[in-house]
């Protein structure tokens, strides 16, 4: 069993470990740091330490399988109302990087209808897949649980790919925690950085935790295959796209009947919103300074002359002046945009967590005190009302719109 | 209709921030709240049961101290709560918490629906709901924005799901889970009388014997991923340029540094 050992001898009693720890299980007795059951084994604690006092015993297990039969990195192609979703094509990408230092090959797996398929083969060729393995039935057609966890366990555990990447969408985070579980393998969720250790070849994962206040970096025990990952869309490049790749389609039947499938869609309501926050590459957001639903207005208006999307602070959607379907940050969405301008937003944890990590960030307030001034590429103090038709004007004048 | 809800107990990230000095994760005050995905999941469960009857059963996996948010549970209303409290069960991952809460659903058994928050806010990973709807067969409808409608007779419910451009209505047979969204509704506060009886509540606590677990699925044992290191954030880049000036030069100079990003088309 995995224990946290606290050096008695070594601690100096100097009481830098106890608020580094997320869960509060570290307290001081007689001037010795103790853990607690709350512990997590999260090791937030362990490098905090400056005697380096505190270590955290691994779990040991012995390898039961063979690992040297699962090869080569996996990508979904995801596709959503006859598109490929991005995602899968920046993953491709990636999985290049990922492949040729592990020296395998780059795949994708694709499933849906016979017209899904032999369009977006070609695709994933395009951006790099080598060999695409698909699955073809019309169960497969429109996208449910069942028949796509299905469709992935099948392939898995027939071909054996030491690493799957599905893009952390709505889609992708529905049923990658499926077919973990199904196989009884890691998952590791919402992943910023990927990496392979040059020794082991095995795979890092580097993701946020805590509303992104702290990173951890997390690996799959070696008897646990394959090792696999959900990455948000943006966090990695798009590729070049090269038409003429050659690669081969290896076509799977989906052994598996509509009878079988336990959910069935009835209607799609499509959004009001032209641009969706989550692929936006610029978003212009109000807060509680737009003191209202008209508020929103001069947002929406600098936010059709850009083509961006408009996002809102949890506390305009909770007081009723803008949909959820807008709301950035830790209850909300989480977007990575080239550009977010903030307004009449004060820029609390639980928002940054849903937007920090946009390219450039231009903050308006009336507050010169306001948190998001502090992540701000950009910041403007004063009243948003004045600021935002002028600036709309500006950019109309300099886009020829 | 007998409704199951699992609960988190997780730190409040207001009280987490990053020493700038350090730039080290640093815990000010030890609160510790529902995690709010999970409210919502509460009183999802109980507009339910007001509807159709029932009981509503509430289930966290945690230490000791995570009595305090299954009382908060029985506050609002919860039927019976029961708390997943065994040295075992620390430092399980997604995959061990997913079996370890599905062993205990079995042993409450019979249950018709099972709710619970789209995701932690801690963990972060919306893995937990798909892995314990995997564990039991019960098919998943995960984003649920809205329950249109539960027909106990032919065994269906039919729900709103919220996606990235829109909303999906699908139709599910019951037994089923699901896993909500904020927008699902909004949570009622506890009544006075509430809040006496889950002071004075005793709340079972069951250990891996008490739900048949097996041994090597739980904990760190059964988890497949482990955390090999935990850093800081790069801050970005500290604070950026606040313009100062008259509007009529700060607007055109902000649109002129937008521009030469080049990000804008």
């Amino acid at each position: 069993m995995a224990k946290l050992l606290i050096d008695r001898d070594a601690c100096t009693g100097c009481e830098s470990c106890v608020p580094a720890c997320p869960f509060g299980a570290l307290s001081m007795k007689e001037e010795i740091a103790v853990v607690d059951e709350k512990c997590t084994f999260c090791g937030a604690c362990v490098d905090v330490c400056p005697v380096s006092a505190i270590t955290l015993e691994k779990e040991e297990k012995a390898v039961t399988i063979d690992i040297a039969a699962y090869k080569d990195v996996w990508i979904f192609i995801e596709h959503e109302s006859g598109k490929v979703s991005n995602v899968s094509f920046e993953l491709l990408g990636e999985g290049r990087k990922l492949a040729n230092v592990i020296g395998c090959k780059l795949c994708g797996i694709l499933f849906g209808d016979k017209e899904a398929v032999d369009k977006f083969a070609k695709e994933a060729i395009a951006y790099g897949a080598e060999k695409v393995y698909t699955m073809e039935s019309p169960v497969l057609k429109q996208y449910r649980t069942d028949s796509y966890a299905k469709a992935a366990v099948d392939l898995i555990r027939k071909y054996k790919p030491e690493i799957v990447l599905f893009g952390a969408t709505t889609q992708g985070r529905d049923f990658a925690g499926t077919v973990a579980t199904t196989l009884e393998a890691g998952l590791t969720a919402d992943c910023t950085g990927l990496d392979i250790d040059p020794e082991t070849k095995y795979l890092r994962q580097t993701r946020p935790a805590f509303g992104g206040n702290i990173m951890a970096t997390i690996l799959d025990y070696p008897n646990y295959r394959p090792q696999m990952s959900t990455v948000r869309p943006k966090v990695f490049a798009m590729p070049p796209r090269d038409d003429l790749r050659k690669g081969e389609v290896i076509r799977e039947t989906l052994q598996m009947v509509e009878d079988q499938i336990r959910t069935k869609v009835l209607e799609f309501i499509k959004g009001t919103e032209t641009v969706n926050l989550v692929d936006a590459e610029i978003i212009v957001s109000g807060g509680r300074g737009v003191a209202g639903p008209e508020g929103f207005k001069p947002i929406r208006e600098l936010a059709q002359v850009l083509g961006a999307a408009v996002g809102s602070s949890r506390a305009a959607v909770d007081s009723g002046w803008i949909p959820y379907e807008h709301q950035v940050g830790q209850t909300g969405r989480t977007v990575r945009p080239k550009i977010y301008i903030a307004c009449g937003i004060s820029g609390s944890i639980q928002h940054q967590a849903g937007m920090k990590t946009s390219d450039v960030i231009v903050a308006i307030n009336k507050d010169p005190e306001a948190p998001i001034f502090k992540i701000a590429t950009y910041g403007v103090v004063g009243d948003l009302f004045a600021i935002l038709p002028m600036i709309k004007e500006e950019f109309k004048k300099r886009l020829g719109r | 209709m007998k409704i199951v809800v699992c609960i988190k107990q997780v730190p409040d990230t207001t009280d987490v921030k990053i020493n700038p000095e350090t730039n080290t994760l640093v815990r000010e005050g030890v609160a510790s709240i529902t995690n709010p995905f999970d409210e919502y999941a509460v009183e999802e469960a109980l507009r339910i049961k007001e509807k159709l009857g029932g009981e509503v059963h509430v289930i966290s996996m945690g230490p000791p101290q995570a009595m305090e948010i299954l009382k908060n549970a029985l506050a609002v209303g919860a039927d019976k709560v029961y708390l997943d409290s065994d040295r075992a069960f620390a430092g399980a991952d997604t995959l061990a918490t997913a079996y370890t809460l599905a062993k205990t659903i079995q042993t409450i058994g019979d249950v018709d629906l099972v709710i619970c928050g789209k995701q932690a806010i801690d963990g972060d990973t919306a893995q937990v709901g798909p892995g314990v709807a995997t564990r039991l067969g019960l098919p998943q409808l995960t984003y649920v924005s809205k329950v249109k409608e539960i027909n106990l007779e032919k065994k269906k419910i039919i729900v709103e799901r919220l996606l990235e451009n829109g909303r999906e209505v699908v139709e599910s047979s019951l037994p089923a889970l699901m896993t909500v969204v904020k927008d699902i509704n909004e949570p009622r506060l506890p009544s006075l009388l509430g809040i006496k009886k889950a002071a004075k509540a005793q709340i079972p606590t069951l250990t891996a014997k008490d739900i048949g677990a097996d041994e090597n699925r739980l904990g760190l044992k059964g988890s497949p991923t482990w955390v090999m290191k935990i850093f800081s954030p790069e801050a970005r880049g500290g604070g950026g340029e606040i313009l100062k000036g008259e509007l009529t030069e700060v607007v055109p100079l902000l649109v002129k540094k937008l521009m030469d990003t080049k990000l804008i088309k």
